[in-house]
């Protein structure tokens, strides 16, 4: 049970996290102050919550580079369009319109994939392209500073607040909130409902999906329209704690989300991957980028590490695989005559 | 006398034009072992595919359960309990052994949630009626090819399957395992289920089957008790010919020096100081159970997993493989087992399949390649091996299991090895082409190729070999000559522990 748990990806992602957290904390005390966690937690949500639309998609055997201007469109369409009404009301309306724009161009990537059978990289790069292009010509590409009051007040929506001993008062924003409970919800799909189980089935092999009875179509569907609706909250989440609407934002963000979910042991090729897994994966990533600020590395350089950490940590998994291949066969040549034919019956 | 659980009358079905069956019937009853038996193409699967229902028949009545179905549809099949366990199990690789032996059952019942407790008891349940253990958490993906195989069936069974159609099970599995598993359908068989077990590995058949059925160019040729049948009828019934194999003469000079020599070769955890020659003509057979090392060692002569140490040399000389272009360049050809994966593109056609080995030959003085020459190579392989296709530019897939063998044969030859290792020559081959590929073997030999061929069937290697080396845990512990030897001898050798 203990070599079951040792060998996830998970509790090597935790591990790292961990150890890297007290080398940081160890070098520069910031880190530890509630000030940098409430920064920490703030770079995590957006990115969390994209990271587990990723998840399910790279899960079902897929993959979606598009999310990032899902998330540009819903956020700035929407702000455009309250802004027009002269809109004076709060932020669930925001949420629920750029949610509503999400879930309809998810629809559109569910409807090319599921449809037609297109691959999905390919699809998701052609809707990346015509989502963006579409925003910046027909909706508008410059950045919005008087946002509407609803919104420009979201940004100082913090669950608590914290003054440290300079007197700065800092807030752990409720932003994350919409993080825990999408994780939850995504935990609770993938793990104990047949929807869940038939993504997983998908991505294992979608011949025997189908020969065992599962709705191919239905499920790719939704996982493209659930994408589609977490990248519009996260887009419009996004607009709130920057407290502006800029059409040129998110998008090129989607490889390091892709990276971070796959660190946090999803494959690439499909089938595997976990919500918990995929939240150290971000937060390994988040924290990187922060602590490099704090070791007062120069900004250019975390591209780097980041890179580093990216290729180290997909590689790990294919060598230990590797070992354990090779382990394998060593047991079956010294198991040959210790284990009859009758072991098995 | 009980009632049949299936029962076709005269089912024929044709696919434009050509037949495919033609007046076949089949009765099947409950708690009875089923062999359908015949060559590739003979219209197995088609009759598969209708009892599934995934394909209608033309004319003919299918009764299950004593009723009639005009029109039988998958779903109908699989609500009478027709489980079809295909070549390739349908199973997925990234679930546990718990769930894969579940899911379909908790899709059946159209469950929305999934409760982990009740998917172990189904599981645990299901391997109980077959008397297996498995590790449940098992990911089906780690596990063995004989496991899948028992995962395969325990899903089958949690459907209340009361017939189970096993298309080409043995294929992938060892003697042993193949012992094992015929344990399982026995038990199976206690239970009441009916299995209509697919093959064209006439032992297994006589094995483990009550009836047989064979079926040659969509006819029946025979129906009949297992007990009234042996090898030589049935290759006769299925090939419409006696096939009569030559065995292998070595003519050559005992005095000679070996073309390879192998001394004291060791891959830590693989094998250990194995040491044995070749000569020039040789067929020399290398036998062992799965595990035994002799894949490994094959992967060592041919470079891909080098030995830790030891000895090779060839005609003489000392030489070093370290990889395969070691292996290449110093004239070692290797087949592989798995030749749909490692040893053809099958998505290329036959003629670029054919001189994929030998491109560097084939160039005129610049780097292009030489179309002429290309083509004389293609035409030349095509007619030296007989290999049946109406056009080599069509796909390699499009080939038979026997035809496909045959290109990487010609794809290899084309390079003039002068040691061939084949892995596993006829896996998956039918009986006809099985001997046409050893009539080729032989003829290689004749001109001087030194031939290793690993397998563990037994019948194979008494008809090409001349030599036959047994390994067991790593190790070379016998060596036969094999006109000292009976095929009885062999196969308890092999076996004995």
């Amino acid at each position: 049970m203990l070599g079951r748990l040792l060998s996830k990806q998970e509790t090597l992602v935790g591990i790292t996290l961990l150890g890297l957290c007290l080398l940081i904390g160890a070098i520069n005390p910031v880190f530890w102050t509630p000030g940098n966690w409430f920064d920490l937690a703030r770079s995590a949500t957006v990115m969390g919550i994209f990271a587990i639309g990723v998840l399910i998609v790279l899960i079902s055997g897929g993959i979606d580079v598009s999310f990032t201007a899902i998330a540009v469109f819903s956020m700035y369409s929407t702000t455009v369009l309250l802004r027009n009404l002269n809109y004076q009301g709060g932020m669930w309306l925001f949420f629920l319109i750029s949610a509503l724009i999400g879930l309809g161009l998810g629809l559109i990537n569910a409807f090319f994939i599921a449809r037609f059978r297109l691959p999905t990289l390919i699809v998701t790069l052609g809707t990346q392209s015509m989502f963006r292009g579409f925003l910046l010509f027909v909706i508008g590409s410059r950045i919005i500073r008087d946002i509407p009051p609803g919104m420009a007040e979201y940004s100082r929506a913090f669950l608590f607040t914290v003054t440290d001993e300079r007197g700065v008062t800092v807030g752990l924003h409720s932003a994350v909130l919409w993080l825990v409970a999408i994780a939850v919800l995504a935990f609770v799909i993938l793990r104990y409902t047949m929807l869940g189980r038939s993504i997983y089935a998908l991505g294992g092999s979608r011949e025997a999906a189908e020969r065992v009875g599962f709705n191919v179509t239905l499920t790719q569907v939704f996982i493209y329209a659930f994408v589609g609706v977490l990248a519009g909250i996260a887009g419009m989440i996004y607009g709130g704690l920057n407290r502006q609407a800029n059409a040129q934002d998110i998008v090129g963000q989607e490889l390091d989300v892709i990276a971070a979910t796959v660190l946090g042991g999803a494959s690439i090729m499909g089938g595997r991957g976990s919500v918990i897994g995929t939240l150290l994966g971000v937060m390994l990533v988040v924290v990187m980028s922060n602590s490099l600020v704090l070791m007062g590395i120069p900004a250019t350089w975390q591209r780097v590490v980041i890179g580093a950490i990216i290729i180290i940590g997909t590689a790990v998994p294919v060598l230990r695989t590797l070992r354990q291949q090779r382990r394998a066969v060593r047991v079956e040549t010294e198991g040959e005559s210790l284990a009859p034919a009758g072991g098995r019956a | 006398m009980q009632q049949p659980f299936l029962s076709l009358t005269n089912i024929s079905k044709a696919y434009g034009g050509v037949k495919a069956l033609e007046d076949v019937s089949l009765t099947v009853y409950p708690g009875e072992i089923h062999c359908l038996v015949g060559e590739n193409g003979s219209g197995k699967s088609t009759l598969i595919k209708i009892i599934a229902g995934v394909v209608q028949p033309d004319s003919g009545r299918i009764v299950i359960n004593g009723k009639e179905r005009q029109s039988l549809r998958p779903m109908d099949a699989i609500a009478e309990g027709i489980e079809v366990i295909y070549q390739d199990f349908s199973l997925f690789p990234n679930l546990s052994v718990a769930e894969n032996i579940a899911l379909s059952h908790e899709l059946a019942q159209r469950k929305r949630w999934v409760n982990w407790r009740e998917v172990r008891a189904i599981a645990t349940e299901a391997m109980r009626k077959v008397n297996v253990s498995l590790d449940l958490d098992a990911l089906v993906g780690d596990v063995p090819v004989a496991d899948k195989q028992l995962v395969a069936i325990c899903r089958a069974l949690v459907q209340n399957a009361r017939l189970i159609i096993m298309d080409e099970a043995t294929t992938a599995l060892t003697e042993r395992e193949i012992r094992a598993l015929f344990d399982v359908i026995n038990n199976v068989k206690r239970g009441g289920v009916a299995v209509l077990f697919v093959s064209h590995k006439l032992d297994e058949v006589l094995a483990i089957a009550d009836k047989a059925l064979i079926i040659r160019n969509g006819r029946v040729v025979v129906d009949a008790d297992a007990r009234e049948l042996d090898r030589s009828k049935m290759t006769y019934y299925m090939t419409g010919r006696d096939i009569e194999e030559s065995m292998f003469e070595w003519r050559g000079d005992p005095e000679a020096p070996p073309l390879l020599e192998v001394r004291h070769l060791t891959s830590r955890g693989n094998f250990s100081d194995v040491s044995f020659e070749l000569r020039s003509g040789e067929i020399l057979g290398i036998t062992g159970l799965l595990g035994s090392g002799r894949t490994e060692l094959a992967l060592a002569l041919f470079g891909v997993q080098p030995a830790d140490s030891g000895e090779i040399r060839i005609a003489g000389k000392p030489v070093s493989i370290r990889s395969i272009q070691d292996a290449i360049a110093n004239g070692i050809g290797y087949v592989p087992e798995d030749r749909l994966t490692e040893g053809l593109f099958l998505e290329r056609s036959i003629a670029n399949n054919l001189v994929a080995r030998t491109l560097d030959n084939l160039r005129s003085k610049g780097p292009l390649l030489d179309a002429d020459r290309v083509k004389t190579q293609i035409t030349e392989w095509v007619r030296r091996l007989s290999i049946k296709t109406p056009n080599p530019e069509l796909p390699a897939k499009s080939l038979s299991g026997g035809n496909q063998q045959r290109v990487v044969l010609a794809k290899w030859l084309a390079s003039k090895p002068r040691v061939l290792i084949l892995n596993g020559p006829t896996v998956g081959v039918d009986v006809g082409s099985k001997s046409e590929l050893h009539e080729i073997i032989k003829r290689l030999a004749g001109e001087g190729l030194g031939v290793i061929i690993i397998s563990d069937d037994i019948p194979e290697l008494m008809q090409t070999c001349n030599r036959i080396l047994l390994m067991r845990r790593g190790r070379i512990v016998e060596q036969f000559e094999r006109k000292d030897l009976t095929e009885a001898d062999l196969t308890h050798h092999l076996v004995a522990v």
